[in-house]
């Protein structure tokens, strides 16, 4: 009789890769319908229109790379780079903005490194920092102003239209993001003065601080489930606020805590983003340290760099030292009186 | 009493280790009936090495006839154990069987076809075994050929007589069998609890131990139940722990009971532990009190492909396709039987092996139930396995450096603290055969420093020789050179005398012929001390590959007159 | 203008004493003994004192390969042992030169002891001393120290040695890698589907 001859273990537990994917995909959810409530219909074209793309690219590298694409693309991890994509780019960002970031993103970040977890850095991070750098203008004007701010939201089509023909919108529809324009106004005015803008609303950043809870929500769920862990998001908003706190208690200096925290894309960057397991630490203790540095240096560039935010360049950033982290944070062993830390080769006996 | 009421009165803290897994446990399948007993099988297969160590040395020839528990090998050294003849019968074959080991590799085995009679050799019981000297019953446990029943096959001698044995305090009783589908611990509790008691009693005599704790899971209600009708007014105190896999790992149990951990590289004793399994504490009074050797031993028998599970007593040596068949296996089209638990097991090369001393269950799944790992993907380092690793390992970055060949980092990050318990693979989202990369780079690394041992046991042996050949040279150079100058000085005599005596007229002659002797002599001195010079400079290995005699043995000595 | 000039020569002599103090402190002190890297090599090196790599043994190849020799003339180490030697000396990793032989499998020598004449020849050409007998006596090989160099085969007037595979056995068993990933999946993958519940 033929007998399979297999390494133990025999049994296998229920987690797979795809489906931890699967959760992210989903608990993006909440997120993405505040921002179509808040911003209209930009970002869901968006993240529709860069999942298209990233499949397609992931298809097609694919098959350039000879690996079968049932296998590779249920993985769901072009999927997220798509849907990440699609949240954190501007509502009404032109499609070929979107294009080449995504492009970006799937084939140079992910599949020239070796595909789906030999990528060093996060590849919706790498393709959103891409056009950042590259088209400044079109990435900082192209922000929707709050619906509740206009007097009647675009429709559909003029969403499209704005998108694929780049046919302007009328001045009001589009505008500075509250943490531009605390940046651009505190250089020649008083606080005061500069949260007289509507942007900021009763509640530090108008519109923008539903989207953070909602965020923050669906990455409490994806915490409760296990899928992320709670080190890395804990990190990364500590990262933030500690600085926040302590540097910013004059609102004439720095940005006041809660506009850190519930602006711009702080809460999809500590739950969804900085979480990506491939390019962040992989210890406990590392991923603590990776996503305070994550918050620190994202509060770092808010406050003194040219861009009004900054969790690309952060995780980025972040990404080129997590090796480093892994080697200096590991475990203590059982049997050990103390953890290994470096590379240092031991001595053989 | 209920095992809850137990949990509440355990008086002895109980503590966490780190990660650990709850795959489903399977264990009603086997559990609710009692032990059978499976008979004599028609033929007998023994290995003769069942445990860690030397293999035990034949005491037995082809044709011979034995009885139930004569002893048919013994200990080969220290670091063996003996072994017997589980029923009465002839001897028919001593050779190379396929044996139960993953590697489908053959060992010796001597084959034993039954009589029928199961006539018992004479036995020693003992009943007063509570005066035995500890020696007296480590000498019974040694004899009785009993080595570690719960899979790991450490002969029980040398782990009941550690060097530091008037440091022990403490014996643990491993009952937590943590293994999911395994059950013959539980059972063997249910219904003998009572010789596990005294097996106890008779090790923490011999150990000196002053406490005795019994590590059990709580998935074991009954078991818990009979060992505390024994236990009652004794002092070895049962210890009820949470369910979790791998609480029944030596170091995972010590840590749960004690809150000590075994230094790495290190063993139980070494912090005044020692550990036993279930079965081999009732072995062990088996043989001190009443004599028997290890013959039989309780195994599980489950898994969808068996429709009559449970636990059976079956003897060492019966082939398992025999055993199978006993309980009416059903043999499904892709077929593994797994000899122990599904995350520690291991996979047999074929039915037709035998049951040996560690062998505490097989495991015969169907497709379905333990459903083979789909193929692997990329490791997107989410570190579920460092969460779960009971020795705090990282197992994702040990995954990279065993792949990648760079042993030296893998084993600077502890690969050798991995006990291989395979949670890590559990949990792998990527189904990562990891503990298969631990095991492949555990074991070339043993090679490669086996290799290193070899190569610079090669190098001394080398240089030892090119000493050798150096001295005997520059020995051989001298004594040649010794010789030409004695055969020139006494050729010049001789011919200085004939010329004397015959020749004194031509003169001129014979001091042309002196000249020449001379001459000859001096070249061939020259010659001498060239080859003192080429002993030293060239070495002399390169000259043994040309021409070997030039500085070899004695008989080049005699016809070195010659030249 | 003068006191300028003074100055920077003053100074660079004032730096030039004080590194050359510190250079030639450094020279006494952490002085290094004889030619480590030549150990260091010959320690990755088989120690068959083979003869393959046209050196009479593993030290003298060790040296040459300090000298600048190519690291690719050792067959018995093959390819494990050329990728240590690059790895040591931080060059690219050559494929094992044929001129010099080709990787084999690992062998011992095995005397075909009733055929043995007792002539010593092997015994003379062993480079380790393992083979044991006397002139017009049987001889043996110490098979726990044959390094398998083959060395022996040649001289045997009567042809009775044998190069055998080491039989590695139980105790040297262990578990192959698993295959690599990325492997081209075919519809056997879709067998074990567990991966798209």
């Amino acid at each position: 009789m033929a007998l399979l001859s297999i390494s133990s273990p025999h049994t296998k537990g229920p987690q797979r890769t795809s489906i931890l994917m699967r959760w992210v995909i989903a608990m993006t959810i909440p997120g993405l319908i505040a921002q179509t409530i808040v911003f209209g219909w930009g970002n869901l074209h968006n993240v529709l229109w860069c999942s298209i793309i990233a499949l397609a690219c992931e298809a097609i590298i694919l098959k350039i790379r000879q690996r079968p694409l049932a296998v590779y693309l249920n993985d769901y991890s072009a999927l997220i780079t798509g849907v990440l994509l699609g949240l954190a780019l501007p509502p009404f960002a032109p499609w070929w903005v979107s294009f080449i970031a995504t492009a970006f993103a799937i084939i140079f970040a992910k599949h020239l490194y070796g595909g789906m977890g030999s990528n060093p850095f996060n590849p919706a991070m790498v393709g959103y920092a891409l056009v950042l750098v590259s088209f400044p203008v079109t990435m900082t004007t192209n922000w929707a102003t709050p619906l509740s701010l206009v007097e009647q939201a675009p429709s559909i089509p003029e969403t499209f239209a704005k998108i694929w023909n780049e046919i302007a919108l009328p001045d009001a529809l589009t505008g500075a993001t509250p943490l531009d324009t605390y940046k651009h106004e505190i250089a020649h005015s008083l606080s005061d003065e500069v949260f007289q803008s509507p942007v900021f609303g009763r509640f530090y950043a108008l519109g923008w601080e539903w989207v953070n809870l909602a965020f923050l929500a669906g990455g409490l769920v994806l915490f409760a489930l296990k899928v992320i862990p709670w080190q890395t998001p804990v990190g990364v908003l500590l990262g933030l606020a500690i600085p926040a706190i302590i540097l910013g208690w004059d609102a004439d200096q720095s940005a006041p805590f809660m506009l850190h925290m519930l602006a711009g894309a702080t809460m999809l960057s500590a739950f969804f983003i900085a979480t990506d397991p491939v390019t962040s630490s992989t210890t406990a203790r590392g991923r603590l340290v990776f996503g305070l540095g994550v918050g620190f240096f994202a509060y770092i560039i808010r406050r003194y760099g040219s861009y009004p935010d900054a969790f690309a360049f952060a995780v980025l950033l972040m990404n080129f030292a997590a090796p480093l982290i892994d080697v200096y944070t590991q475990p203590r062993t059982y049997g050990h009186t103390k953890a290994q830390r470096g590379q240092k080769a031991k001595e053989r006996p | 009493m209920t095992p809850n009421d137990i949990i509440a009165t355990c008086s002895v803290d109980i503590f966490d280790f780190h990660g650990g897994i709850h795959p489903e446990e399977h264990k009603t399948d086997s559990n609710q009936q009692p032990i059978r007993v499976l008979g004599l099988p028609p033929k007998l297969i023994l290995p003769l090495k069942q445990h860690i160590g030397t293999a035990s040395k034949l005491h037995v020839e082809v044709g011979q006839t034995v009885l139930k528990g004569q002893k048919i090998a013994e200990a080969d050294g220290p670091f063996s154990v003996a072994l017997h003849a589980p029923t009465s019968g002839e001897i028919i074959a001593i050779d190379d069987q396929l044996i139960a080991h993953p590697s489908g590799q053959t060992d010796h085995c001597i084959s034993l076809i039954p009589d029928g009679e199961d006539t018992w050799c004479e036995l020693h019981p003992c009943e007063n075994y509570h005066q035995l000297s500890a020696s007296a019953i480590q000498h019974k446990v040694s004899d009785a050929g009993i080595a570690g029943m719960g899979g790991a096959g450490f002969p029980t001698a040398i782990k009941i007589a550690p060097p530091n044995l008037s440091n022990i305090d403490t014996l643990i009783l491993n009952a937590a069998e943590c293994e999911p589908y395994i059950t013959s611990d539980d059972r063997l509790l249910q219904e003998r609890a009572s010789d596990v008691v005294a097996g106890l009693e008779i090790l923490m005599q011999v150990l000196g131990a002053s406490r005795c704790l019994i590590g059990i899971e709580d998935n074991k209600p009954e078991a818990i139940l009979s060992l505390e009708k024994v236990l009652d007014g004794k002092t070895i105190q049962l210890c009820v722990i949470p369910t979790k896999y791998p609480s029944g790992g030596e170091k995972q149990l010590i840590k749960i009971l004690t809150n000590k951990e075994v230094p790495s590289g290190r063993i139980p004793a070494d912090i005044g532990i020692v550990c036993q399994n279930v079965a081999t504490v009732a072995a062990i009074y088996r043989a001190v009190r009443f004599g028997e050797p290890l013959i039989s031993r309780i195994t599980t028998l489950t898994g969808e492909q068996i429709p009559k599970r449970g636990n059976v007593e079956v003897l060492i040596g019966t082939p398992i396709d025999w055993m199978l068949e006993q309980v009416n296996y059903q043999p499904a089209k892709i077929e593994r039987l797994i000899m122990g638990g599904p995350m520690m097991g291991f996979t047999l090369p074929h039915s037709s092996v035998t049951v040996v001393k560690t062998t505490n269950c097989i495991l015969a799944p169907s497709p379905k139930e333990l459903p083979l790992a789909p193929p692997a993907q990329a490791c997107i380092r989410c570190g579920l396995c460092a969460e779960v690793c009971p020795a705090e390992l990282l197992p994702q970055q040990l995954y990279w450096f065993s792949r990648a060949e760079e042993y030296e980092k893998a084993e600077h990050h502890n690969l050798f603290d991995c006990i291989e318990c395979g949670a890590c693979s559990y949990v792998c989202p990527s189904s990562i055969p990891l503990v298969q990369y631990y095991r492949h780079s555990k074991g070339e690394i043993k090679q490669q420093r086996e290799n290193q041992l070899k190569s610079d046991q090669a190098r001394e042996r080398f240089k030892a020789r090119q000493q050798r050949l150096d001295r005997e040279q520059a020995e051989k150079a001298a004594k040649r050179l010794e010789r030409i100058e004695a055969a020139a000085k006494a050729k010049a005599d001789k011919l200085a005398q004939t010329d004397n005596k015959t020749n004194l007229d031509e003169g001129s002659a014979s001091t042309t012929v002196i000249q020449e002797n001379t001459d000859s002599v001096k070249s061939e001195h020259k010659l001498a001390k060239e080859n003192v010079n080429i002993a030293e400079l060239i070495l002399s290995w390169e000259k043994a590959q040309i021409k070997p005699d030039v500085m070899f043995d004695s008989s080049d000595e005699t016809d070195g007159g010659k030249s | 203008m003068l006191s300028i000039v003074l100055t920077a020569v003053v100074a660079l002599l004032g730096l030039a004493l004080v590194f050359g103090i510190l250079l030639g402190f450094a020279a006494v002190r952490f002085k290094v003994e004889g030619n480590p890297i030549v150990d260091q090599i010959d320690s990755l090196l088989p120690q068959t004192q083979c003869g393959q790599c046209g050196h009479p043994g593993c030290r003298p190849y060790a040296e040459g390969i300090a000298a600048g020799e190519a690291i690719n003339k050792c067959p018995p180490g093959g390819e494990v042992t050329i990728q240590a030697l690059a790895d040591l000396l931080d060059v690219e990793a050559p494929s094992l030169d044929a001129e010099h032989g080709e990787e084999k499998p690992k062998t011992v020598a095995v005397i075909r002891e009733d055929e043995c004449i007792g002539c010593t020849k092997c015994i003379q050409a062993c480079p380790i001393d393992a083979i044991l007998g006397s002139a017009k006596h049987m001889h043996t090989v110490i098979a726990s120290e044959c390094t398998g160099c083959d060395l022996c085969v040649e001289p045997c007037p009567v042809d009775c040695i044998d190069m055998v595979p080491v039989d590695k056995g139980l105790a040297a068993w262990h578990w192959e890698a698993p295959k690599p990933l990325n492997i081209i999946a075919t519809d056997s993958a879709s067998y074990h589907g567990a991966d798209a519940v």
